[in-house]
């Protein structure tokens, strides 16, 4: 699989742990006492919309609501209420997939802002008809960061799959 | 025929189709949603994925611990000696209340017996830690280092050295959630220390809490204390709780709005005292007319038997 589609580079197929490693430092990322914090996405709905933009065979809706149930204890929050989220997400994001990686980068993460802004959206509307209290705006900031780090999170979790450049005149592919 | 099938070879198999997986979890998502806000059912579950995401939570924290323990061996000298000289001039100011305390205990406890009035009970309970607020921005919420190791259970009032801070409401085998009063969910007995007026006060959740209910006319000034009224069989009575911050006597309405700040430092991280359980308050009386047919009788179990925390 390339970087997007149209470009020419071949990369190595993905290693499922690399995926399980990122989607934990992911959880571990959003236990920190820093992640209540205005603007601090939340890392495991980025890193599960990446992997199932582009790996949706491995990564889908399963994973998504196990994670969702893991961040919902974790949070002390309504049990469902990141699962019901992250599946949505999930789900929207293998839709996606096919288009989206024809576009280059920051268009990508453009098309991905409106994805991430469900996952908020879906926890508010939750909580609000459970009857909690109105969180603050800041709530809502985390998905314009996250589309912000699209760029660098695509190139920092493909590292491993990239391969040396070798040029062999004999066998150009 | 063979030939024209239209299934799809078979490497091309993604499984079951994606909407009808995602039917599927997003039914169970929003089922468990209904069975946690509505029944509380799922306190189990929490415990056992408690379990696991625990020690992440451990993990995930340890760094700033680190940090703010080493912030503290650094602290100079100077800070802590004028730290210790602050906390023995309080000591000694306190002094004369403390010091007359035990006898007056004593004296109370003789009076009651006395007068054959129930004996008012000690308070008791274990020193907890705030090991940090819960991630959920929807509610007000810490957590503390004792859980059902340390017998703690849902219910029980938690206090620092000024008031009231919340109550246990979610108890896991390390941890357990506290409450703050200053949750919008939160509601406690309360009675006016000038006065003995007794009301309910409320956490408005922006830090400050609400007197309710309390008709326009009623006996309320800017700076009274409020304390637990202890009517709730929950809460020990005696405990400060609030003071009134301002009053809006508006005559348009029958209730004045009045805003409360709570007395103890519930924002604040520190150490906590989690208080022991009541001793159950003697039962209610019977309702004057009798109930007859068995749904009727079982209601009136039902409202008997407390929940620890209104839903």
């Amino acid at each position: 699989m390339q970087t997007t589609f149209s470009s020419s580079r071949i990369l190595l197929p993905v290693r499922p742990w690399f995926i399980a490693l990122s989607l934990i430092v992911a959880l571990l990322l959003n236990m920190l006492p820093t992640a209540w914090w205005p603007g601090v996405p939340d890392w495991v709905a980025l890193v599960l919309c990446f992997w199932s933009v582009r790996e949706f065979r491995k990564v889908g809706m399963g994973w998504a609501f196990l994670l969702g149930l893991a961040m919902d204890v974790a949070d002390a929050s309504l049990m469902g209420q990141h699962a019901l989220a992250y599946v949505l997400l999930a789900y929207g994001a293998a839709a996606v997939s096919r288009r989206i990686l024809w576009f280059p980068l920051l268009q990508q993460a453009l098309q991905i802002l409106p994805l991430l802004f469900l996952v908020p959206a879906i926890q508010f509307g939750a909580r609000m008809l459970a009857g909690g209290e109105f969180p603050g705006f800041g709530f809502f900031a985390w998905p314009l960061v996250a589309a912000l780090l699209w760029v660098p999170l695509t190139f920092m979790l493909l590292l491993p799959q990239y391969q040396p450049v070798e040029r062999d005149a004999n066998r150009p592919i | 025929m063979a030939a024209f099938d239209h299934t799809p070879p078979p490497f091309f198999k993604r499984g079951p189709a994606p909407l009808a997986m995602l039917t599927l979890y997003v039914a169970v998502a929003v089922s468990l949603l209904v069975l946690d806000a509505r029944f509380h059912y799922l306190d189990m579950l929490r415990q056992v994925l408690g379990v696991v995401t625990h020690p992440l939570q451990q993990l995930a924290h340890a760094p700033a611990r680190g940090v703010s323990q080493a912030g503290e061996y650094f602290q100079s000298v100077d800070a802590l000696q004028d730290e210790n000289q602050r906390l023995k001039h309080a000591k000694l100011e306190n002094a004369p209340l403390t010091l007359r305390l035990q006898q007056l205990e004593a004296e109370n406890a003789r009076l009651r017996r006395l007068l054959a009035v129930k004996e008012r009970q000690p308070a008791s309970g274990q020193v907890a830690q705030i090991l940090y607020t819960a991630r959920d921005p929807f509610t007000r919420r810490v957590v503390v280092d004792k859980g059902q190791q340390d017998k703690i259970a849902a219910g029980q009032p938690v206090v620092d050295d000024a008031g009231i801070v919340g109550q246990v409401t979610r108890v896991y085998p390390f941890v357990s959630e506290v409450t703050l009063i200053t949750d919008k969910d939160q509601a406690i007995p309360v009675q006016i220390v000038r006065n003995g007026l007794r009301s309910v006060v409320f956490g408005l959740g922006n830090g400050q809490l609400e007197l309710r209910f309390m008709p326009a006319n009623a006996d309320v000034q800017p700076g009274d204390l409020l304390v637990t009224s202890g009517l709730d069989g929950i809460f020990l009575p005696g405990f400060p709780v609030a003071k009134v911050l301002n009053i809006e006597r508006d005559t348009s309405y029958s209730f004045a709005r009045i805003i409360c700040t709570p007395v103890a430092g519930v924002e604040n991280f520190g150490e906590v005292m989690v208080l022991a359980q009541r001793e159950a308050p003697p039962p209610r009386p019977e309702p004057a007319e009798a109930v007859d047919g068995a749904p009727e009788e079982k209601a009136a179990k039902a409202k008997k038997k407390r929940p620890p925390r209104k839903p």
